[in-house]
């Protein structure tokens, strides 16, 4: 569904992503783990439209969409959930998640109530502004604007930092269940370990550079893995 | 108490052509925390136009005619001089703002010679109104209903449509904003169309209680107008309300006073008082992460 050939990224002189090449196919979860710096969040944010790659090329299906605006990305399908959450703070809950499907024009009700039914604290909860939300309520909240776009892929990049880990195991859970109704997931953790188990192909990433590859289970019991990101 | 009255009537109506000017501030600011320092230019852009429209047109064409240029206008300085400088350092744009004030008012002199140009009389807002006794023009009457009604409108606006919930969303965080599809310089045109809008109603009121108009017309209560939305808080659109009504009334004051040629002294002293004393301003936001 997503191909990445040979991505490059540079901030000035820096180069953060040294030509990887990956695939996402359709109906699965991808996760990409690494060390912090290896330029996770910079292959996410140039497949989302936020940073322009220095060169290589990102497919979504049989199209280039290289270096389109966010707003033409969004538009094809595919949703970012950033690093650390960014909800809207001074907008309520409900509008956090209207704001979500911005590019629709259509009814929202139906994925309104399908958000809700994923976080029945966000509905309690919808008249408040989001910054007053606990950081795992402003994720949730974060996860469910990116679903209301309806996307076809959904990036979602380090969606377990920082919360405690009965709320993680939720987070995973509601990962799988939205993957269930065939959105496409593709996964940024530094839990290794609960991404490794959900997935279905995983990448290792370093410095730049993928170095291994394989699925899910093939990562856990590889010995390099454990060694660096299993503990 | 009749002198009471005119000032208070005075104060009332200088206040609302400020805040008409002050909003235009507040919300470039809001939006791409930039004192966008061409908009008092901008406004007495708009008066001159307004003179020389009505010349060659009937008024009920002239006006419209003038506010949609004056919106064009705004829209395209913010295409010219701003946009280019997005991620440049934030001091880069206020020079170029500076810079686009000198050229409107060099511009402005180069037409007009530097000569006073008078102000058409507008039929209604330029006629004589006796009320409690006091003579004073419709304009001061009518300015803050407009004002009221105005202002209402752009809150709901602000607060009950997509495109002021992407203004506030784009406000807080243009990387996320982009990320929900919101294309980000769409709403930045937006605030500048709406902030020059407002100008161009304010100098249609503010002109019309003045004899004439230079190309500094639009200086001093440009000026003023950020005076008062910083002392509002800037950034909020009800502080710069608030805050242009007290700047106006105050300045009415004084002007009724012995003391009338410290009117603008006494403005800054305000304004140097509420930062000391509440650096956001009557309404500022808690956190001013960015400025
Ligand atoms: N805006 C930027 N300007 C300059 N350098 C940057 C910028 N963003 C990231 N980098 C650099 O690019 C490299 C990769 O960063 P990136 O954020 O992609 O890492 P990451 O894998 O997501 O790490 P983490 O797990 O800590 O989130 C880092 O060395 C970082 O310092
Ligand atoms: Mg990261």
């Amino acid at each position: 569904m997503l191909r990445i050939d040979d991505l490059r990224v540079n901030y000035g002189g820096i180069e953060a992503v040294k030509g990887i090449t990956f695939e996402v196919p359709e109906g699965k979860i991808v996760t990409l783990i690494g060390a912090n710096g290896a330029g996770k969040s910079t292959t996410l944010r140039s497949i989302a439209g936020l940073v322009k790659p220095a060169s290589g090329r990102i497919h979504l299906q049989a199209e280039d969409i290289t270096a389109l605006a966010p707003d033409r990305i969004v538009s094809k399908g595919i949703t970012l959930v950033p690093e650390g959450r960014h909800v809207f703070p001074d907008l309520t809950v409900v509008e956090n998640l209207k704001i979500g499907a911005y590019l629709r024009k259509d009814d929202l009700s139906h994925d309104l109530e399908w958000v809700y039914s994923l976080f029945p604290r966000l509905k309690e909860r919808s008249w408040q502004a989001a910054g007053t939300l606990s950081g795992g309520e402003q994720q949730m909240l974060a996860v469910g604007r990116a679903l209301m776009s309806r996307p076809k892929l959904m990036m979602m990049d380090e969606p377990s930092l920082g919360l405690a880990p009965l709320v993680v195991k939720d987070i995973f859970s509601i990962i799988r269940k939205i993957n269930e109704q065939g959105v496409t997931i593709l996964l940024i953790e530094q839990n290794a370990n609960m991404a490794l188990h959900i997935a279905d192909l995983a990448y290792v990433l370093e410095t730049g550079r993928i170095t291994i590859k394989g699925t899910g289970k093939e990562l856990l019991s590889n010995e390099a893995v454990k060694k660096a990101y299993l503990g | 108490m009749q002198y009471a009255l005119s000032i208070f009537l005075s104060g009332i109506s200088l206040g609302g052509q400020y805040a008409l000017i002050a909003i235009g501030y507040t919300l470039v600011y809001g939006i791409l925390r930039l004192i966008n320092f061409a908009h008092g230019d901008v406004f007495m852009v708009a008066g001159l136009m307004m003179v020389y429209l009505s010349t060659a047109l009937p008024l009920w064409l002239a006006l419209p005619l003038m506010l949609v240029l004056t919106v064009a206008l705004g829209f395209a300085i913010e295409r010219a001089a701003y946009k280019p400088l997005r991620s440049a350092p934030r001091m880069s744009v206020m020079i170029s703002a500076i810079g686009v004030s000198y050229l409107l008012q060099n511009l402005a002199t180069y037409i007009t010679g530097g000569l006073p140009k008078s102000y058409p009389e507008l039929p209604f807002l330029s006629d004589s109104v006796v009320i409690g006794g006091v003579s004073t023009k419709w304009v001061t009457i009518v300015t803050p209903f407009l004002v009221i009604a105005l202002v209402f409108a752009l809150t709901q606006l602000i607060n009950h449509t997509k495109v002021g919930m992407a203004m506030r969303a784009v406000a807080k965080d243009f990387e996320t904003s982009q990320l929900m599809g919101i294309k980000i310089n769409s709403v930045i045109s937006m605030t500048f169309v709406i902030g020059s809008f407002l100008a161009g109603v304010g100098s249609m009121l503010y002109f019309s209680n003045y004899p004439s108009i230079v190309p500094l017309s639009g200086a001093l209560p440009g000026l003023r107008a950020f005076v008062a939305a910083v002392f509002g808080g800037i950034g909020s659109v009800p502080g710069a309300v608030v805050g242009a009504f007290i700047i106006g009334m105050s300045e009415s004051v004084i002007k009724g006073s012995p003391f009338s040629i410290f009117s603008d002294a006494f403005t800054f002293a305000l304004l140097i008082v509420i930062l000391v004393v509440k650096p956001t301003g009557l309404f500022g936001e808690k956190v001013t992460d960015k400025v």
